[in-house]
């Protein structure tokens, strides 16, 4: 049960080699206009390597510094560590991933790294200060699902193949358009009719191409995002903190900055969910929230077997979403509530102070607490040794 | 003869991948168990240490729970001379810890100063997830032994286990009603 999930495996694995196909074939159109094949699989299989490459070895810290995220150890923000640490244990993650906040309003969350061993789970500052803890562990548990699955460096390798698609594909109908104007005027004096045939279908393939490769994406990318929220619920035994953080983030309409399509299945939710309200079912990196929401919601237990049956349930009979291979008949209890307000935990308020206090002490910024109450945040070029408290005029040492 | 002699030699050699490759599994299966006990070990001895801070914390302000202070005090020693014990005996005395600690948690709303001290937050704080970490390392050690204990028992690796000396493993239960059960809080000082 807590196995890689083998066949879901296989589907996606058949699925990248469909890219695979796409790319090569586009390398085999490219390799028409040059009037040399082998000359357009070696460009594209050379722009596939390269790109691939930088995106194994680099794509974490990429994406992590686009988004400006702060690595934060346990002091800096106990809770949040504590949690993600708590779902090390429950996931049975050998090592403990990294932790980064992203300061921005938005609502999201994501994982990256090229192997369990070297992950990162990243959280924007919004999203902290707006979950309590029981929310918080089910985001954070969907994360290092993602993790566990080895979907990050899946859905990473495969945005890496989209984007070579997208571009072979781009300048390659560009030239295509012109040097085939241009072979007409050859094919004139000496010719057949067939090299404009192929010409035509090499350029209508181009448009097509990118079109097929986002759909085979997203089309992982669903799957494996149903399977996350399954294995959260099975790691922290209670599929409504999960459920019941998806609900906050589907109320708020904020759209995470730096993000952008060819990197949105690795978030928690599409970011781009305020643009394209009514976007199909094809075109979606993420199923609908409130379809996840309702199947966490139906779930009798925590088990895999549980989930599988509150999708059919959620979906109207049909086919399941969990491979028959990690289902059991076994059940899995659901942990007893917890409410918020119980002892120790904070409310929204108390949150969003504990939150930007962190933001700030990790920009450099001192804060001295005066006497009168103010709190005065001392930027890191302040380079004079004492400070005045504007409030009461009681004069502090930095 | 030639031929009787491949087909020995082959089904022999395939004998011996199947026994391989099964008495490997058992290997990785009862490392992950011990790894997993492990993960339980490192959470409780966390708790205990925490113990001796929170109620050197909680002294000052409680004045009529000296009984409910003692009880976890003691629950704890229990706790740390069983700390060699096997894993049932160590479900047990830790479970009754819990419950101490849990009645102590719920007599802190009573203390309004109490909950607004800093240190005693942080304190709590690392109370809960210590709570969380030892339940899910729980959650993760079962999960483990009972995959264990399932391959040591089917049809075939059952053979290889009998034969190397394979033997189940312990689940950790809690078995004291008192962590299954709500506490129970008195108002009556």
């Amino acid at each position: 049960m807590w196995e890689q999930i083998r066949s879901n495996q296989i589907r996606s694995v058949v699925l990248t080699i469909g890219m695979g196909v796409l790319l090569i074939l586009i390398g085999y159109f490219l390799g028409l206009a040059f009037d040399s094949v082998v000359a357009g699989l070696v460009i594209a299989i050379l722009v596939w390597a390269i790109l691939s490459l930088i995106g194994y070895f680099q794509g974490d810290s990429i994406l992590l510094s686009m988004h400006g995220a702060k690595k934060i150890g346990p002091d800096d923000h106990p809770r949040l560590y504590n949690v993600v640490e708590e779902m090390k244990i429950a996931s049975g993650l050998e090592k403990m991933p990294d932790i980064y906040i992203i300061d921005d309003p938005a609502l999201n969350a994501f994982a990256t790294g090229r192997d369990p061993n070297r992950a990162s789970v990243a959280i924007t500052s919004g999203l902290l200060q707006k979950l309590n803890r029981d929310e918080l562990q089910g985001v954070i548990a969907h994360e290092i699902s993602h993790i566990k699955n080895r979907d990050v460096l899946l859905m990473a390798m495969c945005s890496v193949l989209l984007g070579t698609i997208v571009i072979l594909a781009y300048y390659g109908s560009r030239f295509l358009f012109f040097s085939g104007a241009g072979s007409r005027r050859s094919s004139s004096r000496g010719g057949g009719g067939g090299n404009i045939i192929i010409l035509v279908v090499a350029l209508v393939f181009m448009i097509l191409a990118p079109i097929f490769a986002q759909l085979i994406y997203f089309a992982i990318s669903r799957r494996r995002e149903y399977l996350a929220d399954a294995s959260g619920a099975l790691y922290t035994r209670y599929p409504e903190g999960l459920a019941s953080a998806l609900e906050k983030i589907g109320l708020s309409t904020g759209q995470l900055k730096a993000a952008n399509k060819a990197t949105a299945p690795m978030y928690i939710v599409n970011p781009f969910r305020g643009k394209s309200l009514q976007a199909s079912d094809l075109t979606s990196t993420h199923p609908p929230l409130s379809e996840r929401i309702r199947i966490l919601r139906a779930m009798a237990g925590a088990s895999f077997n549980e989930y599988d049956q509150a999708y059919r349930q959620v979906h109207g009979g049909g086919q399941g979403v969990i491979p028959a291979a990690s289902l059991t008949a076994e059940t899995v209890p659901v942990r007893t509530l917890r409410l918020e307000g119980e002892t120790g935990e904070l409310n929204e308020i108390q949150r969003a102070r504990e939150t930007s206090d962190v933001m700030w002490r990790l920009s450099n910024y001192k804060t001295i607490a005066c006497n009168c109450g103010a709190r005065l945040r001392v930027p890191p070029q302040f380079k004079q040794p004492q400070i005045k408290c504007p409030h009461c005029g009681r004069t502090h040492q930095v | 003869m030639p031929i009787a002699v491949y087909v020995i030699i082959g089904v022999v050699v395939v004998l011996a991948i199947v026994f391989w490759v099964l008495y490997n599994g058992l290997v990785r299966l009862r490392n992950q168990v011990k790894n997993a006990w492990a993960q339980i070990d490192v959470q409780l001895k966390r708790r205990h240490d925490l113990i001796p801070n929170l109620v050197e914390t909680v002294k000052g302000y409680m004045k009529f729970e000296r009984e409910t202070l003692e009880a976890v005090t003691k629950a704890r020693n229990i706790a740390l001379q069983a700390s060699s014990a096997g894993a049932g005996e160590r479900a047990k005395v830790e479970g009754e810890l819990s419950s101490a600690l849990a009645r102590l948690l719920a007599v802190v709303e009573r203390y309004p100063d109490l909950k607004a001290n800093q240190n005693f937050l942080a304190l709590q704080e690392e109370l809960t997830s210590t709570e969380n970490k030892i339940s899910f390392s729980r959650q993760f050690y079962n999960d483990s032994v009972l995959r264990y204990n399932n391959q040591t028992q089917m049809v075939p690796s059952n053979i290889v286990a009998s034969m190397t000396g394979f033997k189940p493993g312990e689940f950790f239960e809690v078995t004291v009603a008192a962590e299954r059960e709500p506490v129970k809080v008195s108002f009556t000082q």
